[in-house]
C-alpha cells in the first residue's frame, strides 16, 4: 500500500510539473506533427501507399516524441539534484522508476494521440474500423518503449551529451518493439485478421514485461553515484 | 513495509576503512570514522580535503570504491532503507521542485518518508524555518537564501537520528543563522546527531564538542576540540586561505 503511495506521489507530481510549465507535451506533440506533416510533402502518398508507410511513420513520430519526453523527464530531476532528493528517502528507487514510467507513459500516450489524429487527417485515412487493435498494439508498444525510454533517459541525464546520448542508447535496445509495432500496426490497419499479428502482439507485450521488470530491479544502480 | 525507525541500542553510523576515487583521483583514502547519537562533529578543511565525499558517503547516496559504510551494525547498502529513515541530508543542492510551492515539496518528501501526521509535521517545520508566509509560493520564485531555509525544513521534517550538513549556512541571513544555531545546539541533547561541515570555524567550534580535520582525503585529526593541535588548524586554514575561501 505504501508503495502505491509513493508511487501516486511521484507520478502526480510529474503530472502536476509539467501542467504548469507545460513544456513536454506541447513539443513532443508539435514535433510528432511536423514529422507526419513532412513525410506527407516527401513521399504524397496514394492511399494504397499510404496504408504500407503509415504505420512506419507513426511508430517513427512516436519514437522521437519519446526521446523529447525522456529527455525532458530528466531535466525535471536534474535541476536542483531532485532525483538525488529521491534516493535518499527509504524505499526502493524501482519506485521511483514506476511512478515516473507512468507519468511518461500518459505523456507519450497523449501525444501519439493528436500524432495519430493528425496523420488520419493528412493521409485521409480512417483508424475507426481497426481502433481496438490498433489501439491494443500501440498501448503494448509504447509501454515497452516507455520502459526503456525511462530507464535510458535516467543513464543519459548523467552524461555531458544527454541528448545525444539519448537516442544512441536507447534506440538499439527498442528496435524489437518498434517491428512489433509497426508490423502488427500494418495487419490492423491493413483489415487483416488479428491471427496474422498477433505473434508480434505477444512480442511487443514480452518485451513492455521484461523491461519493465528489468529496469525496476536495475533502477537503484541507476540513481546511484 | 518500511523500516522501523526507532532507534535501536547502538545506531552508530560508521566508515570502516573507506576510500572513494574519482578516476585517478582519490578523494577519500582510508576513512575510518564512527558517529554516535549525541554527537555534534564538525567537519573542517580546505576545498578539495573530502568533506562533501564524505557526507555523502554517510548519507548512502555514494558507494565506497574500498572498505564499507554500517549503520546500526549492519552494512548499509543492503538494508540501505533503514539506514536513510534515520539521516537527514543538506547537501548544496538544495533538492527542490522550483515549479511545486514549499508546501508541496513537503508534502511530497513527507509521503517519501511515509511519514504519519504529515500535515502537522509541515505546519511545525514551516513555523520553525519561518516559511509559514511563503508556503504557497513556487520556490523557484525565493531567493537562494529562501530556498536553503526549505531544504533545511526538507531535511527536518521526518526528525532523522543523524543530521548531516554541508555547509548549512551558506546563504541564510543572521536570524536564519540563528534559528539554525539553536536547532543543531539542542540535536545532541534529545539523542541526535549532528554533522556538518562549514569554513567558518568559530561558528563551527561553537557548535560542535568534536572535530575532524580532513585534508587531500585522509583524516588529520579526530577527537574533542578543545585538544586539536594550534598547527593543523593553521595549516588546514592557511590551505582553505590559499584555496580561495
Amino acid at each position: 500500500m505504501q508503495s502505491l503511495r509513493i508511487i501516486s506521489a511521484i507520478f502526480a507530481k510529474d503530472l502536476r510539473l509539467e501542467w504548469r510549465n507545460r513544456e513536454t507535451l506541447a513539443s513532443m506533440c508539435v514535433f510528432g506533427i511536423l514529422v507526419v506533416f513532412l513525410f506527407n510533402f516527401a513521399f504524397e502518398p496514394a492511399r494504397e501507399e499510404s496504408l504500407r508507410l503509415l504505420p512506419g511513420l507513426l511508430w517513427i513520430s512516436f519514437a522521437f516524441a519519446g526521446v523529447l519526453c525522456f529527455n525532458r523527464s530528466f531535466a525535471v530531476e536534474r535541476e536542483n539534484a531532485c532525483l538525488e532528493g529521491m534516493a535518499l528517502a527509504p524505499f526502493d528507487p524501482g519506485l521511483i522508476y514506476l511512478g515516473k514510467m507512468l507519468a511518461n507513459l500518459v505523456f507519450l500516450g497523449i501525444a501519439e494521440s493528436v500524432i495519430v489524429f493528425a496523420a488520419s487527417l493528412w493521409y485521409n485515412f480512417s483508424f475507426v474500423p481497426s481502433l481496438r487493435w490498433f489501439a491494443l498494439i500501440t498501448f503494448l508498444g509504447t509501454v515497452g518503449y516507455v520502459a526503456v525510454g525511462t530507464t535510458f533517459g535516467a543513464i543519459a541525464a548523467n552524461t555531458r551529451m544527454r541528448e545525444v546520448m539519448l537516442p544512441v542508447l536507447q534506440f538499439p535496445i527498442a528496435v524489437p518493439v518498434f517491428i512489433a509495432g509497426i508490423e502488427a500496426s500494418t495487419g490492423a490497419l491493413k483489415g487483416d485478421p488479428p491471427s496474422n499479428y498477433l505473434g508480434w502482439i505477444k512480442l511487443a507485450a514480452g518485451f513492455a514485461v521484461v523491461f519493465t521488470v528489468l529496469s525496476y530491479l536495475l533502477f537503484e544502480y541507476v540513481v546511484e553515484e | 513495509m518500511l523500516p522501523d525507525t526507532s532507534p535501536p541500542a547502538k545506531a552508530a553510523l560508521e566508515l570502516r576503512n573507506v576510500s572513494k576515487y574519482f578516476g585517478d583521483l582519490a578523494a577519500l583514502a582510508g576513512v575510518q570514522l564512527r558517529v554516535e547519537p549525541g554527537e555534534a562533529i564538525l567537519l573542517y578543511g580546505p576545498n578539495g580535503a573530502g568533506k562533501t565525499t564524505l557526507l555523502r558517503l554517510l548519507a548512502t547516496l555514494v558507494r565506497p570504491s574500498e572498505g564499507e559504510v554500517w549503520f546500526a551494525g549492519q552494512e548499509v547498502h543492503r538494508h540501505a532503507a533503514r539506514a536513510r529513515a534515520a539521516i537527514g541530508f543538506v547537501s548544496h543542492a538544495t533538492y527542490l521542485y522550483g515549479d511545486l510551492t514549499v508546501r508541496e515539496n513537503l508534502k511530497l518528501i513527507g509521503t517519501l518518508f511515509a511519514l504519519p501526521r504529515l500535515e502537522k509535521k509541515i505546519v511545525a517545520a514551516l513555523e520553525l524555518f519561518r516559511l509559514g508566509d511563503r508556503a504557497r509560493t513556487p520556490v523557484r520564485a525565493l531567493s537562494r537564501g529562501l530556498q536553503q531555509r526549505v531544504a533545511l525544513a526538507r531535511a527536518f521534517l521526518h526528525e532523522p537520528q543523524f543530521l548531516l550538513l554541508d555547509e548549512p549556512f551558506t546563504g541564510l541571513d543572521a536570524a536564519s543563522v540563528s534559528t539554525l544555531e539553536d536547532l543543531m545546539s539542542q540535536l545532541p541533547a534529545r539523542g541526535k546527531a549532528v554533522v556538518f561541515s562549514t569554513h567558518d570555524f568559530e561558528r563551527g567550534a561553537a557548535l560542535a564538542r568534536r572535530i575532524v580535520a580532513l585534508e587531500s582525503g585522509r583524516i588529520r585529526y579526530d577527537g574533542p576540540l578543545a585538544l586539536v593541535p594550534r598547527n593543523l588548524l593553521r595549516v588546514t586554514s592557511e590551505k582553505a586561505e590559499s584555496s580561495g575561501q
